[in-house]
């Protein structure tokens, strides 16, 4: 991967990181530069690793949602329903449909603000920084639902092995109209202001391209690879939470470069506007949660007054529910790409073995490949349209 | 193709002596040795079209003497969806596994970082170098004798629980 080839024979060496203000996390990059271009690249990784694995075979499995949390951070809610969803297979849990569509809402407006953060932020690197002031408000808007469905922003901790902690309220349902109101209008405005600007086309075509062989090699998954021509989604391949139920299509690029990224982001925020607008529709009506007082926390008053669910209760913070052994492999379509949570259970109150399958991480180890013979601010924009997220990056 | 289909083919090509453990969860676990893996995944990509390597991981199993630990593959055959989890058991005194990076690419980070946590030796590697710890980390901490918390510590008590 390194290029030989030279303009003068001065060849500098630069590190690009581990903290730089163009690239949004810690990241380090030692560059052989020459001039601007750039010759080989060498990522370092794991400034932030925070040992979740190993975290994860002492914590009990409704613990470990807040593990979850800190993968990707700009989309925290599918990242804990898919943990809760890989302990119902495990377990054997059936949910209501109700919760599924109430999973597949909040998932969806996961992915809007994940991909947001990632369009407006290449906005930014190409100088456009208005587009970002105004998505970030929108953004906002998201944070604030969730607020309304678990009371925190960040790192959610959203829902509960079984279903949500409680249902959606009328709060929540009027920011959420207003929400979906509002947003189409400003997220076209930011649209018009990139997507056909000819500054923008031509600072981003062919910047950082990869085909779509090389991004099967490397196991791209999520906008990634199908900004590389590959039509690969888990929501559509291997449907949960009832994904099977809605129409929506999946957005393909054809040269896998930072335009097709942002493109395919673009279009993937107005499906899953779509598939929200459907969930609303036809909610199912039913309970928010699963019956299993075993998983699911009984509601404070009746701890006080009923023995079961002062059992349960005890049980569930205790972490002694038992637990079926097994193995399982569970994966949903994060914002970045197939999160995936291999599971090894041997009934214990803690999984025996968790490894996350962290899609960042495995796509940004093509960088290098994907940035030499490019010039520097190419290399910024490549990483930040790739959506290479520190805390996913190094769990 | 279902896993019936999948599993005499895998058969067929390592002799006979690959196991199917328990079919979890609608996925085909096939258990293999170390020497068969390169080919057994060279006709799977080529022949069957699972070119997807969705995965590279280990576990640790301290009491299982002679197969301490075991390397997990998650294959996916993008065209069929079809799902195969291939493992491969190695002994603490034996821990080398031939790279699957002459296949995927992509297996080069995920080698390291099996390796980086459990030490696991990929050989014919091109770069096996820590990846998440810092390099001059003297133990390979996800392996199960490594206790998260300091066991020594006389202030936080759990017998009650039985833990």
């Amino acid at each position: 991967m390194i290029s030989t080839e030279t303009i003068d024979g001065d060849i500098a060496t630069q590190n690009l990181g581990p903290t730089h203000p163009a690239t949004q996390g810690v990241f380090q990059n030692i560059l052989k530069v020459d001039g601007e271009r750039i010759l080989s690249a060498e990522p370092t990784i794991g400034y932030i690793h925070r040992a979740f694995e190993k975290l994860a075979e002492r914590r009990p499995y409704n613990q470990i949602a807040t593990i979850t949390d800190r993968l990707n951070y700009c989309s925290s809610p599918i990242n804990n329903i898919g943990w809760h969803m890989t302990v119902e297979k495990l377990a054997g849990i059936e949910v209501p449909k109700r919760v599924d569509y109430m999973r597949v809402i909040v998932m969806e407006l996961a992915r809007i603000a994940d991909h947001l953060v990632c369009n407006s932020v290449i906005g930014v690197d190409t100088g456009a920084l208005t587009g970002f002031t105004y998505m970030f408000q929108e953004r906002e808007k998201i944070y604030e639902l969730y607020e309304e469905i678990c009371g925190a922003r960040l790192t959610t901790n959203l829902g509960r092995i079984g279903g949500f902690e409680r249902d959606f309220n009328d709060i929540f349902h009027a920011k959420l109209n207003a929400f979906l109101k509002e947003f189409p209008v400003n997220f076209d405005e930011f649209d018009r202001l990139l997507t056909r600007n000819r500054i923008f086309m031509d600072r981003v075509i062919g910047a950082g391209p990869i085909t779509a062989e090389r991004a099967v090699e490397y196991s791209f998954s999520g906008p990634n690879l199908r900004a590389a021509g590959l039509d690969y989604d888990v929501r559509v391949m291997n449907p949960y939470s009832s994904y099977q139920d809605f129409d929506f299509s999946i957005p393909v690029g054809k040269d896998g470069d930072t335009y097709d990224r942002f493109v395919v982001r673009q279009e993937e925020i107005r499906q899953s506007l779509s598939i929200i607008c459907q969930a609303l529709d036809k909610m199912p009506s039913g309970d928010f949660h699963a019956n299993v007082p075993e998983f699911y926390l009984p509601p404070k008053e009746e701890v006080y007054r009923s023995m079961e669910s002062l059992i349960y209760h005890f049980k569930i913070v205790m972490g002694e529910t038992t637990i079926p052994a097994g193995e399982v492999y569970y994966s949903v379509e994060g914002a970045n790409g197939e999160l995936g949570y291999y599971l090894v259970s041997d009934g214990g109150r803690t999984p025996y073995r968790l490894h996350f399958r962290r899609p960042c991480f495995i796509y940004y180890q093509a960088y290098p490949e994907m940035i030499v013979d490019s010039v520097l601010s190419d290399a910024i924009l490549t990483m930040s349209s790739m959506n290479v997220i520190a805390g996913e990056l190094d769990a | 193709m279902n896993n019936e289909i999948l599993m005499a083919f895998i058969n067929e090509n390592t002799n006979n002596s690959a196991v199917c453990s328990a079919d979890q969860y609608d996925m085909l676990n096939v258990n293999i040795k170390a020497d068969q893996l390169i080919d057994l995944v060279d006709v799977l990509k080529n022949k069957q079209g699972f070119i997807y390597l969705t995965d590279i991981c280990a576990a640790h199993y301290p009491e299982k003497v002679g197969a301490e630990f075991e390397v997990i593959y998650h294959l996916h055959n993008l065209i069929e969806n079809q799902r195969v989890r291939l493992k491969v058991a190695l002994a603490e005194s034996d821990i080398n596994i031939p790279t699957l990076t002459v296949h995927f690419v992509g297996a080069n980070w995920m080698e390291r970082e099996t390796f980086d946590f459990y030490g696991v030796n990929f050989v014919g590697h091109p770069d096996l170098r820590r990846i998440l710890n810092m390099d001059d980390m003297d133990y390979h901490p996800l392996r199960k004798q490594y206790a998260l918390e300091d066991e020594t510590r006389t202030d936080k008590n759990d017998t009650f629980f039985g833990r």
